[in-house]
């Protein structure tokens, strides 16, 4: 059934076509009156048996015959010899139908409605069962059925497992039979059934058998996929953590005084231009239930107003890796030269779950100071940050140890110390140590190199405080891939960006030699923002995100980025360079619209506009895909219908900054809607906006 | 020779091809000549089918070999060496020699056995098996011959070391999976050379199929996936060396999926050094034999009632066709000559002369001493038919006990490669366990056929020994005509744990000979030392091929007929 070439169909004699044709519309038309006029006889019934049996996909005929036999059932109440006999009908009908075309979704559909009538024996239907799946092992409506026969008998969960054991012991590329190994190894667990209450147990088991597969035929992929189920399952954390937030424990973050607030100078390098100031929660899995009751926030001012928390997720309204809310300042009570004690409470009341439904267990807080800073008011504000230019000649190398000594502390303590986490992945670490250890006898081939890539990402997943090990193994098994596999190149590609984030986030000496200072001419040093800069690392997918929640300025520039997906952690990022990537349409920014404090940003010299299909949207799944008419769309002032992805992710932002030069899209037209999107904006692609 | 002949004298007189001896090359041969339009007269001196081939009773086979290998004395009988009435014609007096030595048959339980002993079918050219994709199948469909047979599955295949352990070959992806002696590493190198194989024989059956135009692009491609012509020449040991495969690997392939025969590491000692290209072909037929039919589970089939049943299937194919048979014939045939030397017919004991344009000779008939011979260049020119001193010989046993090898698996099939049983063993000795249910045995028996070629038949024994020893419990020799009486031989007291206890057993030598053809007269094959059938049926296609060079084999009859024959054997 599989691997077979298609033949070309036989020329046939037309006539003969003709002919059949002829007789099945004659059939179906006097099927359909009977179906119109009620007619249940015996001789509708049997036609309409003979038509399945030539066409099984007329499913009006199947719903004609549950209405025949619901009738039939209904005179015949009392009779259980009668009922079998009217449902032994059916399973035949369905079986010769089945015969015709195995994959009819209609047919199955019908035995399963027979079947729930309490009829047939379970075993009859393992039987039929069993030889489809000798016809065709890896037949998925017969492993979807016999999912439901097995339920409906309650055939345990061992015994199934036993014969997805049988089924690849046949044949061990039947991605059915792995899968359903899964599903019956999960409920298996969740029930810790006899034999599957350690979880370390059970998975040794899996890997030794799956090991088994991939060293037999490294090419099968069924086992591919079982595999990287098996490390997920190793590497999953079950219990959701903070793994990082904004702003760190112990840091102390400057805010100048309420009078300058509009000001926007600091001396310091976290400086906020608003009054509210953001607090992000980065967890290590998506969560719901973050809000005030479950999250308690004290602070040296009053709060006038419970906190409101959002989940930063485009596609889930209540659930999120990341949440975030801001703080609001009040102007009357605060005193500069005061510092306020802030803490963060996540966890302490009950309410924070994961999606799988495991409760937050582990609660953390955070505190953090806040001083006001008091500095003089700048001449002239409009132009004193002018145009930001994303010249290399614009940047400073960072020097460690001038004016800002919390910048070391902060990239010092980025994430948060589980300890749960560190003492319960010990036999994970085992698990993948030993199965690295086999995998490196398979290093010839590429199944073995990604799967050894796959296995020491892993491994550094499971010590997430620890500096990351072997990254630069996997970046170069990364890279062989690539150029032994180009039909999977975007693929390597992507993970190679993000080991290669991991490997640049991962100490504090790195991310300090990506550190720079911004200054044009208009600037002191003192005065000049800091700037993360990611460009020229030829990466296509961003990750390791919860490192880099303090950053305000970022340069992404000269990679080979096609989404952002994931940005919108950076509650403070201010200045975006984006130019130079392979970005294809305004929806792969999508992310841009939680970046409340986004004022600067460059997306030119790319590709948007210059591709008819925008791939991203089945890429991404994303609202914009489906409400498309909930924004208002003021037809008005637009110039044109086809901006309207540029429309839905600009909207709302306060960008005074932007570079669109350099994409398909661009036009005098596009330009003058730009500015009327954003009335804030005062340079457009270098000119200054009226 | 005073009897009168059992039969009447035989009529017509005159045919194509007279054939004596109903071995497998002969019956084969006579069913493809009735089929192409010849007359034919088949003859056998025994009362049944097969000749060398054949599936005998224990009687049968005990009278069969003794009086095959008593020295041929009073056969040449010098009154039936009488000169011709014709004086036109010369005569060659023919003898019937034996292709056996050495037998030597041991009971432990003559009580049981009596009870069954015409129960058996025991094959006197066993260990044999067919691939379900061997030529002989081709042919028994192309004939029609399979209609008359039947086949069970060989269950499973083994490798055996001297210690009786027996693991299971690894000779499919699946096979290979499970497999749970070979490491990871082994399974992954095993199962890439396979697929190199694979990939070779996809890319030349590629470039055969196609014409060159259309092959061009594909070819590019495939090329990198073929085996090199040079390394298709070199030794196939060698060949598994360059890709690095352990000795464990190497020894499956080459003895247990490949079937060499003798030790191919050592190649001084050993003749047959198989090529690569042989190999890659044997890899092939073995690959290509899995999952052929549906109801096979391995790559082996063997005929349900025992060999015998091929010869004769043959046979009544060849019947159908309008051959004439006439068994348990005594022949002690002169051939008969013209004065120009030219054959001309043979004279059966009875006397009767009996005339054809050729004649396919039983490879036990030879020519009796040359002292009737009343000319010497005549003579000379049949000189194949004297007995060789025939060099290469197989040394065959045959075991009966009452429980398998294998619980379960009845039907089995254990390969000692060279050095496995002990460093100077250099012929792999194979070993193939027929159950009742293949109704060659009462149910709940097994026969267990061995074999090994070797040039001498003491050192070929005593390999065999070996291996069933390793493989078999032999009941107390002190003790063996009481155990019988006891009636507890099926549970082996004291043997070692699991092992079957021996029952009866039987050891033999027989001569290997390849064919011999002189102008209308042929002498087939003897049965060979392979495992299977290809070379028996190569070695007579050949032969029919120079017997009838314009002769289709067996040209294919209408389509119909030919679906029925692949109804039967499916």
């Amino acid at each position: 059934m599989h691997g077979r070439p298609r033949k070309p169909l036989k020329p046939v004699d037309e006539a003969a076509v003709a002919a059949k044709a002829e007789k099945l519309r004659a059939l179906q038309s006097e099927f359909l009156s009977n179906h119109q006029n009620k007619i249940y006889s015996k001789e509708a019934v049997e036609l309409s048996a003979k038509l399945l049996e030539i066409n099984p996909e007329l499913y009006t005929a199947w719903n004609y015959r549950k209405l025949a036999v619901q009738q039939n059932l209904a005179q015949c109440e009392s009779d259980p010899e009668s009922v079998n006999s009217i449902l032994d009908e059916e399973l035949k009908v369905v079986e010769n139908a089945l015969r015709q075309n195995f994959k009819s979704y209609g047919a199955w559909h019908h035995r399963k409605w027979v079947l729930e009538k309490g009829h047939s024996s379970m075993d009859k239907e393992l039987g039929l069962l069993d030889k489809f799946q000798a016809m065709d092992a890896r037949n998925f409506h017969a492993w979807n059925y016999r999912r439901f026969v097995a339920a409906l008998m309650k055939r345990s969960d061992e015994d199934e497992l036993e014969h997805t054991q049988n089924m690849i012991d046949k044949n061990l590329s039947n991605y059915s039979a792995w899968h359903n190994r899964s599903v019956l190894l999960s409920n298996l667990m969740k029930k810790a059934a006899p034999g599957f209450t350690s979880k370390d147990e059970v998975l040794t088991r899996e890997y030794e058998l799956v090991r088994e597969a991939l060293f037999t035929d490294e090419d099968d992929q069924s086992g591919w996929f079982y595999h990287l189920w098996l490390l997920d399952q190793t590497v999953r954390s079950e219990f959701p953590l903070l793994v990082s937030s904004w702003p760190v424990e112990g840091s102390d973050i400057s805010l100048p005084a309420a009078d300058y607030l509009d000001g926007c100078a600091s001396m310091n390098v976290f400086h906020y231009s608003s009054r509210n100031f953001p607090l992000v929660l980065y967890f290590n899995q998506s969560v719901r239930g973050v809000n005030s009751s479950t999250v308690s926030v004290s602070c040296g001012f009053n709060l006038n107003i419970d906190l409101i928390w959002k989940p930063l997720s485009s596609t889930d309204s209540q659930s999120a890796k990341v949440w975030a809310t801001h703080l609001a300042i009040p102007d009357a009570e605060l005193h500069s030269s005061e510092a306020y004690q802030v803490e963060v409470k996540v966890g302490f009341s009950q309410g924070i779950v994961s999606t799988t439904g495991v409760a937050y267990s582990h609660p953390s807080q955070i505190s953090f100071q806040l001083h006001l800073q008091k500095t003089p008011l700048e001449s002239g504000q409009d132009s004193r940050f002018g145009r930001i230019q994303w010249k290399d000649d614009c940047f400073a190398v960072y020097e460690p140890g001038s004016a800002e000594p919390d910048l070391v502390n902060l990239l010092d303590n980025l994430t948060i110390k589980n300890e749960v986490e560190s003492t319960a992945s010990t036999w994970q670490a085992r698990i993948i140590d030993d199965e690295t250890n086999i995998f490196r006898d398979l290093l010839d081939c590429k199944i073995g190199k990604l799967t050894v890539a796959r296995l020491l990402t892993a491994y550094n997943s499971l010590r997430p405080l620890d500096k990351p090990v072997h990254c630069k193994e996997v970046l170069e098994l990364y890279s062989e891939l690539m150029k032994l596999d180009p039909s999977h190149y975007q693929y390597y590609k992507d993970n190679h960006s993000l080991v290669l984030l991991q490997q640049v986030t991962s100490s504090k000496e790195s991310l300090l030699s990506r550190c720079f200072h911004y200054r044009d001419s208009t600037l002191s040093t003192n005065g000049s923002p800091l700037c993360l800069r990611l460009n020229n690392l030829a990466i296509s997918q961003l990750g390791s995100f919860e490192k880099l929640l303090w950053v305000q300025m970022l340069d992404l520039s000269n990679n080979e980025l096609q989404s952002i997906e994931g940005l919108e952690a950076l509650q403070l990022l201010s200045q975006l360079c984006l130019s130079n990537n392979k970005f294809r349409s305004f929806t792969a920014l999508e992310s841009l619209r939680y970046l409340k404090s986004l004022k600067v940003l460059d997306i030119s010299q790319n590709e948007i506009g210059s591709h008819s299909i925008d791939t991203t949207r089945y890429l991404f799944r994303s609202p914009l895909s489906h409400s498309v008419g909930s924004c208002d769309w003021n037809i008005n002032y637009l110039s044109s219908e086809t901006y309207w992805e540029a429309f839905f992710v600009l909207k709302d932002m306060g960008l005074t900054q932007l570079d669109v030069a350099g994409n398909a899209i661009t036009s005098k037209s596009f330009n003058v809607f730009l500015e009327k999107l954003l009335p804030t904006l005062k340079w457009l692609d270098g000119v200054e906006v009226n | 020779m005073s009897e009168l002949p059992q039969y009447p004298p035989i009529d017509p007189t005159t045919f194509d091809l007279i054939v004596i001896g109903t071995g497998l090359p002969e019956s084969v041969i006579a069913a493809a000549a009735s089929t192409s339009g010849k007359t034919v007269l088949h003859l056998d001196p025994h009362p049944f089918y097969g000749s060398h081939f054949a599936s005998l009773s224990i009687p049968e086979f005990n009278s069969f070999l003794n009086s095959n290998s008593a020295p041929p004395a009073s056969q040449s009988c010098p009154e039936t060496a009488c000169p011709s009435d014709d004086p036109n014609l010369s005569i060659i007096n023919l003898n019937c020699r034996s292709l056996y030595s050495d037998l030597e048959i041991s009971s432990f339980s003559p009580t049981l056995l009596e009870e069954c002993s015409r129960k058996f079918l025991l094959d006197l050219a066993g260990p044999r098996v067919l691939f379900c994709a061997d030529k002989a199948i081709d042919l028994m469909l192309k004939s029609e011959a399979s209609q008359y047979v039947e086949f069970k599955s060989i269950d499973a295949s083994f490798i055996g070391d001297g210690d009786g352990a027996l693991l299971a070959v690894p000779d499919s992806r699946a096979a290979i999976f499970k497999d749970k002696s070979l490491s990871l590493i082994q399974k992954n190198q095993l199962m890439r050379f396979l697929k190199l194989v694979e990939g070779h024989l996809r890319a030349t059956a590629a470039s055969v199929g196609t014409d060159v135009n259309q092959s061009e692009k594909g070819e590019e491609r495939e090329t990198a996936s073929r085996i090199s012509v040079e390394d298709l020449e070199s030794p196939f040991v060698d060949f598994l060396t360059k890709m690095k495969l352990p000795a464990k690997i190497k020894s499956i392939v080459l003895y247990a999926i490949a079937m060499a025969d003798r030790d191919q590491e050592n190649k001084e000692i050993s003749k047959q050094v198989l090529k690569t290209k042989d190999g890659v072909d044997r890899l092939a037929l073995y690959q290509s034999s899995i999952g052929r039919f549906a109801n096979a589970s391995g790559p082996f089939i063997y005929p349900i009632y025992g060999q015998g049943e091929l010869p004769q299937a043959f046979c009544r194919r060849a019947a159908v066709k309008g051959c004439i048979y006439v068994s348990s014939v005594e022949i002690n045939p002169n051939l008969e000559f013209q004065s120009s030397g030219n054959y001309k017919g043979v004279k059966l004991a009875s006397g009767q002369e009996l005339f054809s344009n050729k004649l396919l000779l039983d490879p036990a008939f030879t020519k009796s001493s040359p002292t009737s011979s009343p000319d010497d260049s005549l003579c000379a020119r049949f000189d194949f038919l004297t007995a060789q001193n025939v060099k290469s010989k197989v040394v065959k046993g045959i075991c009966i006990t009452k429980s398998s090898l294998k619980p379960d698996v009845p039907n089995l099939l254990v390969l000692y490669p060279p050095q496995s049983l002990y460093p100077e063993q250099s012929t792999t000795v194979r070993v193939l366990q027929i159950g009742g249910n293949s109704a060659i045995c009462p149910m709940g028996m097994f026969v267990i056929y061995l074999s090994a070629s070797c040039e001498d038949v003491a050192e070929g024994k005593k390999l065999l020994n070996r291996a069933m020893s390793a493989l078999l419990s032999f009941p107390d020799c002190s003790e063996s005509s009481s155990i019988a009486s006891e009636e507890n031989v099926s549970h082996p007291v004291g043997a070692e744990e699991g092992k079957p206890t021996l029952l009866w057993s039987a050891l033999y030598a027989q001569e290997l000979q390849t064919t011999g053809q002189s102008d209308c007269i042929t002498s087939s094959p003897t049965p060979d030392g392979d495992l299977d059938y290809n070379s028996v049926f190569h070695a007579t296609l050949e032969l029919f091929q120079t017997m009838y060079p314009d002769t289709d084999l067996f040209p294919a009859t209408n389509p119909s007929d030919e679906h029925s024959g692949e109804n039967a054997e499916s």
